[in-house]
C-alpha cells in the first residue's frame, strides 16, 4: 500500500515543554485518518508538523514523497488545510474568499471560474455566494472553509477539529462530503475529540499528552481491548458509594455512569468478570449485570488516563 | 464600600500583573518620558546656532578674512565651505549644502569708508527660523576693524531667497507632507500583518504557496497609491490656499514622495512583524512618529540640534524626505542634487523589505 504520510519518531519541544513525544505514523493514500484526543494533547502541533508549518525537534517526516521540512514549499501546492479557528476573511464574500485562495494556489482565470462554480455547487453555497462570511452560521462558515481548502484539488487534506462549532445534523452532512472526497482519492487527516467522528475514520491514532497511545482500525481497537465491559443496572441512590468502592479495585480500569447503568471496565486478566464482580462486592450480587460490546469511548478510556480516576 | 475598594484593589493588582507581562507597554511607559525629555530638552533650542554657511571672499584681503572670523565667533553660523563665485554658492544653497552664503565684495575697503554695508548674506529663506537668525547678524558690530564706534547703516545686507516674505507656511507645508505620510503610511502597514495574525488569517496564508516577500510587497502596493493621493491633496491645497511656491518639477516631487512612501511602508512592515497585536503596532508607530516630527527638521532647524540628536534623526526617513521635498519644491532642485538623501531612502526601503520578509517566517516556530 502506498503511503501518503510516513512519520518516524517525531518530537517537538517548545522550551521545556514536550508537545509531541516520539510519535510514528503511516497513513495509506486515499484513507481517512483520525487523531483522537482531548484538547491540548498535541493534535494541532502534530498536524502543523505534517504540513511543514512547524519544524520537528527530532525525527523524520515524509509527506507525498516530500521530505519535510526541506520540501515544505513544494508540498504546499498538494495539501489543503482547514484550520481549527475560522481563518478566511470575514469582510470578504464567499466568492471573493474562494477567488483569493484559488488565485494564491495559482489557478488561472477560466479554470478558477469553473472551479469556483463547482465548489459553490458541491458545498451548497450558490445562494450565499455574494454574502460576506462574517455574519454566517457555524455550518455555513465550515462549508466555505472546506470549499476553500479543496479548491486546488489537494491530494491530502488536513482538518483540525472541523466540526467543533456545528450541530450534529451539519456534522453528518459534512462527513458525507468527506467520504465523497475520500472516494475520489483524497487522503484525509482529521483531528477530533468526538468519538462518533473518530469511529468513521479508516484508521485512528489515540493521543494523550503528546504521545500516541493506540493506533489502528477503530474495530480492531475495540476488539483488541485489554478490558471487558460490564454494565450494571443500578438504582440511582447508592451509586456514589458503589462507584467509590469499585474504583479502589486494582483490576477495574474505570467506571462511568450512563443513566441507570454503570459501565465498568474490568481488566482482561479476570476470566469471568461478572462472577468476579459479584464475589468481590457481595452487596451488589443481586444487581443485574451483562457483558457488552466495547465502544470507542471504552478504548479511549482504557488506553488513556493513566493516573486519572 | 469596603467591597468596592477590594474589587478596585483586585483590578489594580491584575493590571499590574498584566503590565509586568506586557513588556512593551511597560517599557514605553517608562521610556517615552525619558527619551522625550532628553530629546526635547536638547533639541528644542530656539537659539539657532551652527547654521552651515559658505563664504565667497572676492576681496582677497586681510579685512575679508577678519569679517569672516568675526562672523564665525558669533557661533550663529558655522563656516563649512568657501566658494569661488556667487553662482557656485547659490547652487550650493539649492542643493541644501549650506543654508546661507556670505559674499564679501571686492570693494569692501571703499564701502567701509563710505559707511555702506560691507558684505551681503544670501539666505535660503524657506525656514523662517534660520532667516531670522541670519537677519539678527545684520547689525553686528565688527570691533576688530576698529570701526565699532562708526555709525554704519547696516553691517550686512541680507537677500532672502525662495521665501522673501518669510511666511512660515512655505516651510511648513512641504514638511507637513512628510509628517502626514509618516503618520498614515507607517500606521497602515504596521497594522497590516498584525491584523491578519489577530484574526487568524495568517494561519491560512502560511499554508499556501505564498512566499513572505510577495506578501510584503503586495501589502504595501495599495498604500503607495493612497500615499500619492495624500501628497497631491496636501500640495494642491498648499498651492491653492497658502500660495505655496512650487518651484520644482512635479515629476521630481512625486518621485521623491514615492521613495519616502516606500521607505515608510517598509518601516511599517517591520513593525508589523514585531508587534503581536494591533494595539502594540500603534504604540510602536507613535514611537517612530514622535522623533519624525521633532527631530526631522520639521519643527526645529536640524542644524541647531545637538550632534547626538542629529545622528538619531539621520536614521528616520522623514529627516531625509524633509530635505528632499524642501529642496525640490522650494528651491527647484532635482533629486540628483540631493542624491545622498535619495540614496538613503532607496537603501532604507530595500533593506527594510528584506528585514520584514525575513522576520516574517513562514513557520510557526
Amino acid at each position: 500500500m502506498e503511503m501518503a504520510i510516513t512519520a518516524k519518531l517525531i518530537s517537538k519541544s517548545f522550551g521545556d515543554f514536550k508537545a509531541i513525544d516520539e510519535i510514528s505514523l503511516s497513513i495509506p493514500k486515499g484513507t481517512i485518518f483520525g487523531f483522537l484526543g482531548p484538547n491540548g494533547c498535541g493534535k494541532t502541533t502534530a498536524i502543523r508538523m505534517l504540513t511543514g508549518l512547524l519544524i520537528p525537534t527530532n525525527g523524520s517526516i515524509d509527506v507525498l514523497n516530500h521530505s519535510l521540512p526541506k520540501e515544505s514549499e513544494k508540498l504546499k501546492y498538494k495539501i489543503g488545510y482547514m484550520t481549527q479557528k475560522f481563518s478566511l476573511y470575514n469582510d470578504l464574500t464567499v466568492e471573493e474568499n474562494l477567488k483569493f485562495i484559488g488565485g494564491i494556489f495559482g489557478l488561472k482565470k477560466q479554470n478558477l471560474k469553473e472551479k469556483i462554480e463547482k465548489q459553490l455547487n458541491t458545498y451548497n453555497l450558490t445562494e450565499i455566494r455574494k454574502k460576506r462570511v462574517g455574519g454566517m452560521s457555524g455550518g455555513q462558515k465550515q462549508r466555505v472553509s472546506l470549499a476553500a481548502a479543496t479548491i486546488h484539488n489537494p491530494e491530502l487534506l488536513f482538518l483540525d477539529e472541523p466540526t467543533s462549532a456545528v450541530d450534529p445534523e451539519t456534522r453528518r452532512n459534512f462527513w458525507e462530503q468527506l467520504f465523497d472526497l475520500s472516494e475520489s482519492g483524497t487522503t484525509i487527516l482529521v483531528a477530533t475529540h468526538y468519538m462518533d467522528e473518530a469511529e468513521r475514520c479508516h484508521n485512528l491514532a489515540i493521543m494523550e499528552a503528546g504521545k500516541v497511545k493506540a493506533q489502528g482500525n477503530p474495530n480492531d481497537l475495540m476488539n483488541d481491548l485489554s478490558v471487558n465491559v460490564v454494565e450494571l443496572l443500578v438504582n440511582a441512590d447508592n451509586n456514589k458509594e458503589l462507584k467509590l468502592k469499585l474504583s479502589k479495585k486494582e483490576n477495574i480500569k474505570s467506571i462511568s455512569q450512563l443513566g441507570k447503568r454503570l459501565r465498568v471496565l474490568v481488566k482482561k486478566e479476570i476470566k469471568d468478570p461478572i462472577s468476579w464482580l459479584k464475589q468481590e462486592t457481595p452487596d451488589i450480587k443481586n444487581i443485574k449485570m451483562e457483558l457488552v460490546r466495547p465502544s470507542l469511548e471504552d478504548v479511549f478510556v482504557s488506553v488513556t488516563g493513566e493516573g486519572r480516576q | 464600600m469596603l467591597n468596592s475598594l477590594n474589587r478596585i484593589k483586585c483590578i489594580v493588582q491584575k493590571e499590574v500583573w498584566q503590565l509586568k507581562r506586557d513588556k512593551l507597554t511597560f517599557g514605553m511607559a517608562i521610556m517615552i518620558p525619558f527619551i522625550q525629555l532628553l530629546l526635547f530638552g536638547f533639541a528644542i533650542n530656539t537659539d539657532v546656532r551652527n547654521i552651515p554657511v559658505g563664504v565667497v571672499d572676492q576681496s582677497e584681503m586681510a579685512i575679508g578674512r577678519m569679517v569672516t572670523e568675526s562672523v564665525k565667533v558669533t557661533q550663529v553660523v558655522d563656516v563649512i565651505k568657501h566658494y569661488n563665485t556667487p553662482k557656485e554658492a547659490e547652487y550650493a544653497i539649492t542643493k541644501g549644502e549650506v543654508k546661507a552664503v556670505l559674499i564679501i565684495p571686492t570693494d569692501i575697503n571703499q564701502r567701509l569708508v563710505q559707511k555702506r554695508s560691507i558684505a551681503q548674506w544670501i539666505v535660503d529663506g524657506s525656514d523662517s527660523m534660520i532667516s531670522s537668525a541670519i537677519m539678527g547678524l545684520q547689525n553686528m558690530p565688527i570691533t576688530d576693524l576698529g570701526l565699532s564706534d562708526m555709525k554704519m547703516t547696516k553691517t550686512f545686507e541680507v537677500a532672502l531667497f525662495y521665501n522673501p516674505t518669510r511666511r512660515s507656511a512655505v516651510n511648513i507645508i512641504p514638511g507637513l507632507t512628510g509628517i502626514i505620510l509618516t503618520m498614515t503610511m507607517v500606521l497602515f502597514t504596521s497594522l497590516a500583518i498584525v491584523k491578519e495574525r489577530e484574526q487568524g488569517n495568517l494561519e491560512l496564508l502560511i499554508t499556501t504557496p505564498l512566499i513572505s516577500f510577495e506578501l510584503m510587497v503586495a501589502k504595501i502596493i495599495p498604500y503607495i497609491i493612497i500615499g500619492l493621493v495624500q501628497v497631491t491633496i496636501i500640495l494642491g491645497l498648499g498651492y491653492l490656499i497658502f500660495n505655496l511656491p512650487i518651484n520644482g518639477d512635479l515629476f521630481q516631487i512625486f518621485l521623491g514622495s514615492l521613495l519616502f512612501i516606500a521607505a515608510s511602508l517598509s518601516l511599517g512592515l517591520i513593525i508589523s512583524t514585531i508587534a503581536k497585536t494591533q494595539i502594540q503596532s500603534m504604540q510602536m508607530t507613535i514611537f517612530v512618529l514622535l522623533p519624525s516630527i521633532l527631530l526631522s527638521g520639521f519643527m526645529f532647524p536640524y542644524e541647531s540640534m545637538p550632534i547626538i540628536a542629529q545622528w538619531i534623526s539621520e536614521i528616520f526617513p522623514a529627516t531625509h524626505f524633509m530635505r528632499i521635498i524642501r529642496a525640490v519644491i522650494l528651491r527647484g532642485a532635482d533629486l540628483s542634487d540631493v542624491w545622498q538623501d535619495t540614496l538613503w531612502l532607496s537603501i532604507f526601503t530595500v533593506v527594510g523589505l528584506l528585514i520584514a520578509a525575513k522576520r516574517f517566517s513562514k513557520t510557526l516556530d
